[in-house]
Formats: structure tokens, C-alpha cells, sequence
């Protein structure tokens, strides 16, 4: 007997019309159908939190923007992905990104490899319009192996998933609010002093920027690799 | 024709976009023809001209000296373009900001003095509270990101504006940190 996986939904994508299932999201959608939304938080394999809101969308008759990576399709739904709309808050986006951290991309171990950086050109960002804010951010390098540099980081929480959902360690965590959030390994203590670490570094190769790295790299010299995580997840999905 | 007046300067800068632009090789050949360099640290000439077509700023503006004359180019300038990440940005220069200014002319004049340690009060000029981009404290029309923008995207910036264009998107060019 054929087992029904979920009901399936029709709805428009940028005026090509597509068949989903009721369980998939309009940034899966969108892909399967070849239609590139840019994303930055979202990293296939973790769970979905919608934090840096770049993958936004228009639902014609919707108000509001929806976040594509979470927003769920529905029959007759009429998705926009990029219009002129769209593009201005997703340049904003990133310059809000850069302008609330410390991006000085020329000394940055991630530079030239750095998922920032890319969306940065990719976006048109040709300078950023808003005041740096060159915020007093901790640099932890107690850790035998790593550091963590939260002057670049931009709260997308994919080392606080990896290591929650994949790791099972949940070392990291978000502490403090607005401009004054932060990741923290533990209840705070230096990241060389942690518990529940077990330096298996996958934070380190998800993270999207120079935040958290190998130590003992010089400028441009760090390479994050991810594979890994598609290589779990589908071994799980063996196993169940 | 007439040709086309430049100026190019750095403020807090490393000269490194300079250097960058001395990379266009034997491109220069080709636009030493149409343009005039009025001012500049690579010509013999003290004084910013009254009138100028582009200027090609590198640096960001951290004391009181490059304010004073980011300002005064501006107002004598048609088409004034950010060169590097530290006059677009701030970048290395803006490192400094989450210290005050007697912090750092504590650890820089006092802490590391073998001798007569004391504040400069004259010849140097005051550091501003903050180190800032160009568009912080005057009008940009070309932004060129880049640690140091490629000769090549120097090129395209400077063919560019011969041709009488501001060049679109550089994006596609250039980036921060490239």
C-alpha cells in the first residue's frame, strides 16, 4: 500500500506555477523549482529558526514580509521572491549585519571565505549607510583548538544548532538581548573551560563568518566545510 | 578636448590603494592622455587646486587634519571617489574606536615611551573621538570597496568616468576585504 506522505498544494512562484507538499516551505519549494532565495541562518540539515530574515518574501494579499525558510505553503498562494521591495530590505539587512559587529573583513581569518562577505556582493552592498557601531566584544581564545570572535558574529545561532541538534553537547547559547546579545559557551564560562564541549569543531565549520575558527590561521586562511552535516543527516535518516 | 583634471590623496590610509592604482601597469600609458594630475602624493604639488573634475580619496578620516581636508576637497570637487575599505568603510583605522583617545595616546606616547613621555600637543594632529568613513562626514559618489581594490577594478572605476559615466554596481567587481 502506497503511504501518503502529505496533501499537495498549488501555488504560484514568481508567477511559474509549482505543486508542493503540505509540509514543505517556500524556500524548499522555490529551490526545487530553481528559484534562488538568498538565505544566511538557514543550513540544510539543522533546525529552522528564521533569525537573520534575509530569505523574506511577499505573499500577494499577505501584509506582512514572511521568512521563506519558515513559512509553510498553502493552496493558491502567490509567492514573490525578488522584487525591487525585497531587494532594498535585504541590502539593509546586511548592512545592519555589518555595521552592529566588527567586520574588518582585510584582517579576518574568514576573508574571501566567508558566507557574509559573499551575500555582501551579492546584495550590491557597495558601502553600508549606517554609523558603525564598533561595539566592546569578547575574543576567548582559552580553547585548546578554536577561538571565538564575537565581534563577527551575527547571531544566525547555527553553532548553538549544530551543536544541540547534531552534536548533542548544546554547549552554545544566545545570552543578553538586542545589541548586547551574544553567544556563550555554557553558563558563561571561557569556552577552554566548558563541560560539555567535546572539541569536535563542528561549530567552527558551520559557523557562516569569522566568529568561531581554527586557531593558528593568518588572514583569508580559514575554510569552513559543511559537509559533513548532510552526510549525518542522511545517515539518521537511514537509521530511523 | 580638454582633459579631465584627477587629484588622488590618502588620509588615514597605508598608501596601499595607491600602490594599486600604480598596478594599472601600462593601462596608465593609455589615460596619462586624458587626464591632468593636479594633486596627489605621486606629483610635486602642495596646493589642492581651486577646481577639480575627480578626486580619488584612500583612507579614513581619523584626525582633525583629514576632516578639515576631506571637507575642502569636497567643496572643490565634482566627482569624489572612495578608494579601499578604510575610506569606504573605516576598516584597520576604525579598530581603534572601542578605545578612548587617552587610552590610546596613553598606551602609544606614555606606556611604550623609553623617554619624555608626554601627550603631543602640537606638529600632530588631534585625533578625532572616532576614526569614520568618508560618507560619514562628507558627500561619496563612487564607493570602491577592497583592501586594496584590484588594479583591474581601479581601471574599470577610473575608464569609467572618462567615458562620462559613474560606473554601476562595482559589487560585481569588487568587495569588502578583496
Amino acid at each position: 500500500m502506497a503511504v501518503v506522505r502529505s496533501r499537495i498544494k498549488t501555488l504560484k512562484i514568481d508567477g511559474q506555477d509549482v505543486g508542493a507538499h503540505e509540509d514543505e516551505t517556500i524556500l524548499e519549494v522555490a529551490r526545487e523549482n530553481g528559484i534562488m532565495i538568498p538565505t544566511l541562518c538557514q543550513l540544510d540539515g539543522l533546525s529552522l529558526v528564521g533569525a537573520c530574515r534575509l530569505c523574506l518574501v511577499e505573499v500577494v494579499g499577505w501584509r506582512n514580509l514572511v521568512p521563506a525558510c519558515t513559512t509553510y505553503v498553502e493552496e493558491g498562494m502567490e509567492v514573490i521572491t525578488n522584487s525591487e521591495r525585497l531587494q532594498k530590505y535585504r541590502r539593509m539587512i546586511i548592512e545592519l549585519l555589518f555595521a552592529e559587529g566588527n567586520h574588518v573583513c582585510a584582517v579576518c581569518v574568514s576573508n574571501g571565505n566567508c558566507e557574509l562577505q559573499w551575500k555582501a556582493q551579492k546584495l550590491g552592498m557597495d558601502h553600508v549607510r549606517f554609523t558603525n557601531q564598533n561595539p566592546d566584544r569578547r575574543v576567548d581564545m582559552t580553547h585548546e583548538h578554536f577561538v571565538v570572535d564575537a565581534n563577527r558574529c551575527i547571531l544566525c545561532t547555527r553553532c548553538v544548532r549544530v551543536c544541540d541538534e547534531i552534536e548533542g553537547a548544546h554547549t552554545w547559547d544566545i545570552f543578553g538581548r538586542g545589541e548586547n546579545s551574544t553567544i556563550i559557551s555554557d553558563f558563561n564560562l571561557p569556552w577552554g573551560e566548558s563541560p560539555t564541549c567535546s572539541s569536535c569543531g563542528k561549530c567552527v565549520n558551520v559557523c557562516p563568518t569569522g566568529a568561531l575558527v581554527e586557531k593558528g590561521k593568518a588572514a583569508g586562511e580559514m575554510i569552513k566545510r559543511t559537509e559533513f552535516l548532510a552526510y549525518l543527516t542522511k545517515m539518521r535518516e537511514v537509521k530511523k | 578636448m580638454s582633459k579631465v583634471t584627477l587629484a588622488t590623496t590618502w588620509l588615514d590610509g597605508c598608501s596601499g590603494c595607491h600602490m594599486s592604482l600604480l598596478d594599472i601597469d601600462e593601462r596608465l600609458i593609455d589615460i596619462a592622455d586624458k587626464i591632468d594630475v593636479v594633486y596627489s602624493p605621486l606629483v610635486d604639488m602642495k596646493e589642492y587646486p581651486e577646481q577639480v573634475d575627480v578626486a580619488i580619496v584612500e583612507g579614513a578620516v581619523s584626525s582633525e587634519e583629514d576632516l578639515h581636508k576631506i571637507r575642502m576637497i569636497r567643496s572643490r570637487t565634482k566627482i569624489l571617489v572612495a578608494l579601499g575599505d578604510c575610506a569606504v568603510a573605516g576598516n584597520i583605522p576604525t579598530m581603534r574606536n572601542k578605545f578612548s583617545r587617552e587610552e590610546l595616546l596613553d598606551v602609544a606616547y606614555i606606556k611604550s615611551a623609553t623617554e619624555n613621555p608626554q601627550h603631543p600637543s602640537e606638529v600632530i594632529p588631534a585625533l578625532l573621538p572616532k576614526a569614520v568613513p568618508l560618507h560619514e562626514v562628507v558627500d561619496i559618489d563612487v564607493f570602491v570597496q577592497g583592501c586594496p581594490p584590484s588594479a583591474d577594478t581601479i581601471f574599470h572605476t577610473i575608464a569609467e568616468l572618462l567615458a562620462g559615466r559613474i560606473p554601476a554596481d562595482l559589487t560585481e567587481h569588487t568587495r569588502p576585504g578583496a
